[in-house]
């Protein structure tokens, strides 16, 4: 009697959008951070308008890793208080679908955040942020953040300095998937040839690949007792 | 061949050792109590029973599979209530069941049924539409039982199940484990109240600094013997 | 017999654990030969380089210092690898001087690099995508140790470390293959073409290449091995007295 992979991480996918649908804890909290930081950065870096396309991209890219991170130490605080690790940990299922699980759920919130951001960042600095293209840049930087981070914060919430210790290991990690997807913003916002910004979208998708591939892998050994 | 089955059973954190080289057979229908202080081992040999928690050295086979390669054929055969409830706040008591009814892969509808006839079992019927959130503790531990029982398991392993539990908890508790031994389940529970162990095992089992230090019938022994037993063991 | 008494203790035996680590001492001192060998090697025997002049001999030891780096932090995936297969403690012990040696001879690998980036480059520092990922690799063994320092039970903290000494090593390959994939960087790649931006980018004559291939064996071989074992031994040391500590208290 074994739980199919697809089955179960569906399962799981689905108890995660329907607490969040009810609570919006997540979302609540790193949207509105999203926020202050757009408008932090606005200020800060006085962005008007006619704002350089590369500050820009570099603000929706700093903040969508930033507010992940929030998302990210929260949503595994909220398994850990309760022990409900343990609930998924004694089902008949396999480890990686514990780690699908967890990460769909967290890649959809931080995906609609990101894409609120982006809308945000639209209307303040009048920037084209809703191409086919961009989206793709933004699906596939949000996965990258949410693969590294999903395993990181199984990892880091069996530490001492729990929260702390999250941005600490993970931003590291996540610099390859930044500079790629900035890059590739930057380049596809400036209308640049393809041929200049199709190499770091498909370094994105590589970085995806192996993070996903690790992730999926190592996740069993990071859950053990 | 007994249902659970541990050879050596060793676990250390560190350097320091919680379960020293423990044999231990149960067989199946056994109701089986955990006695000891605090710190004495139980909700380690119950966590590592589980497979929650992996042994240093020796060997666990339950139901003839092995531990940890079977993990997961063995983890469809156990229901476990731990300290903390295992339920997810933000969701229903319905909600809860339906998720790990899913998780272990049950026909919903018949996942359903059996959750509904539970429910009412302990007095939750009514509240199944309610956030857990919203439960007192007693309701909570309750409902975990719920969730311990729902995918129908051979093996039941309870960890401290009276914590948090008002009297009418404790009774409701009590005739649900006697129900559960009736039923043929073989019941593993960790407790320190004599009381209950005389009341529902059928063996009692005393875990002193990770090593078993008695292992009789229940028949044998009433609550005030066990107590007198317990006290002397652990001062000696 | 208690569970204590049971933990395995660490072999005390063989030619680098015993008292008098007589063969490593000898290792130890062909290195210092070596090493001593290469740099004389670097400063005098190699040819000079007609534009960038003699600034351009700290090359030999900055390529040599990385080759070394990701070679000591190779062997750490691999010992964590071990690790997570096997459970022998031995490996996490390992992978511990594996990452303390790859992550100093990457921080000589970056001081070196700066000290040639001044009059080449004319300045200490740009964020140019090598310098970058190569500061970002260093980061990231950096927050290693605070991981490291971060887990109390040493099971847990095996297992964690080795999961993130493998997820590590990703930087260090984007380090390594970053000048080949990306265009815009102005840093020269020593072995194979550079890129074509690159500035203070050189040919290697014969005695250069002598020079070269002489201290990338001495600094990717013989330093870090000697060094993995001195601080192996140290760690082998430490977990001895922490056995006989806990057999100590138990009685």
């Amino acid at each position: 009697m074994k739980t199919p992979f697809l089955a179960a991480a569906m399962a799981i996918f689905r108890k995660d959008a329907l607490a969040e649908s009810r609570s919006r804890e997540l979302i609540g909290a790193m949207g509105l951070f999203a926020l202050l930081d757009v408008l932090i950065f606005s200020f800060a870096l006085e962005l008007n308008r006619e704002a350089r396309i590369e500050a820009v991209s570099g603000v929706l890219w700093v903040t969508i890793i930033f507010a992940s991170i929030l998302g990210l130490n929260r949503s595994m605080a909220m398994e850990r208080d309760q022990g409900n690790l343990d609930v998924l940990l004694l089902a008949p299922l396999p480890r990686s679908a514990i780690f699908t699980g967890k990460l769909l759920g967290n890649f959809l919130f931080t995906l609609l955040v990101g894409m609120a951001v982006a809308f945000v960042i639209t209307i303040l600095f009048n920037v084209p942020l809703f191409s086919e293209w961009l989206l793709m840049v933004l699906v596939m930087g949000t996965a990258g953040f949410t693969i590294v981070g999903t395993l990181l914060a199984a990892m880091t919430a069996q530490t001492r300095a729990r929260e702390t210790l999250l941005p600490i290991v993970m931003l590291p990690l996540a610099v390859p998937l930044l500079l790629a997807a900035v890059r590739g913003t930057t380049y596809i916002l400036s209308e640049a040839a393809q041929g200049e910004w199709l190499p770091w979208l498909s370094i994105l998708a590589v970085l995806d690949i192996i993070y996903l591939v690790l992730g999926i892998i190592l996740f069993e050994f990071v859950v053990e007792e | 061949m007994p249902l659970i089955e541990t050879e050596d059973l060793t676990k250390s954190f560190g350097y320091v050792p919680v379960i020293k080289r423990l044999t231990l057979k149960i067989e199946r229908g056994e109701c089986v109590a955990l006695l000891g202080a605090n710190g004495s081992g139980k909700s380690t040999l119950l966590r590592m029973l589980s497979s929650l928690s992996k042994a240093t050295g020796g060997v666990i086979r339950i139901g003839g599979w092995e531990l940890p390669r079977e993990a997961t054929s063995i983890r469809a055969q156990i229901g476990m209530v731990a300290h903390k409830p295992l339920l997810y706040e933000n969701l229903t008591a319905a909600e809860n069941l339906q998720f790990f009814g899913r998780l272990y892969h049950l026909d919903p509808v018949k996942n359903k049924i059996r959750a509904d006839i539970l429910l009412e079992q302990v007095g939750l019927a009514r509240r199944a539409n309610d956030l857990v959130r919203t439960f007192s503790r007693g309701m909570q531990q309750r409902l975990s039982i719920v969730r311990a029982l729902l995918h129908d398991p051979d093996i039941l392993l309870l960890d401290e199940p009276h914590t948090g539990l008002d009297q009418r908890g404790v009774m409701l508790l009590n005739e649900l484990i006697m129900a559960a031994r009736a039923e043929g389940r073989t019941i593993l529970m960790a407790t320190h109240e004599f009381n209950h162990a005389a009341l529902l095992a059928t063996r009692i089992l005393i875990l002193e600094r990770g090593s078993m230090i008695l292992d009789r019938p229940a028949a044998d022994l009433d609550s005030a013997q066990l107590a007198a037993i317990f006290a002397e063991q652990v001062s000696a | 017999m208690s569970a204590v008494t049971k933990t395995p203790l660490p072999k005390l035996s063989g030619p680098w654990m015993r008292s008098r680590p007589t063969l490593l001492i000898v290792f130890t001192v062909i290195t210092v030969i070596l090493t001593v060998i290469g740099l004389l090697m670097a400063l005098f025997y190699a040819g000079q380089d007609i534009t960038q002049g003699e600034v351009q001999r700290i090359f030999y030891l900055h390529v040599s210092a990385f080759a070394g780096a990701s070679m000591a932090l190779g062997v750490s995936v691999i010992a964590s690898v071990l690790y997570l297969w096997k459970r022998d403690p031995k490996w996490d012990r390992l992978s511990i001087p594996c990452v303390e040696v790859g992550f100093a001879l990457a921080l000589m690998n970056l001081i070196t690099g700066m000290v040639w980036a001044r009059p080449i480059w004319n300045t200490w520092w740009t964020w140019d995508p090598r310098l970058t990922s190569s500061a970002i690799m260093i980061l990231t063994y950096a927050a290693y140790f605070m991981l490291r320092a971060g887990i109390e039970n040493p099971e847990t903290r095996r297992r964690l470390t080795s999961v993130y000494a493998i997820l590590a090593y990703i930087t260090v390959i984007v380090t390594f293959v970053i000048i080949r994939i990306r265009p815009d960087t102005i840093h020269p790649a020593v072995i194979g073409p550079s890129p074509q931006n690159a500035e203070g980018g050189f040919e290697l004559s014969s005695s250069m290449l002598a020079a070269m291939s002489f201290n990338m064996v001495v600094w990717s071989v013989f330093i870090p091995w000697v060094l993995i074992w001195w601080r192996l031994r140290i760690e082998v040391l430490s977990e001895y007295v922490n056995v006989l500590r806990a057999k100590v208290a138990e009685q």
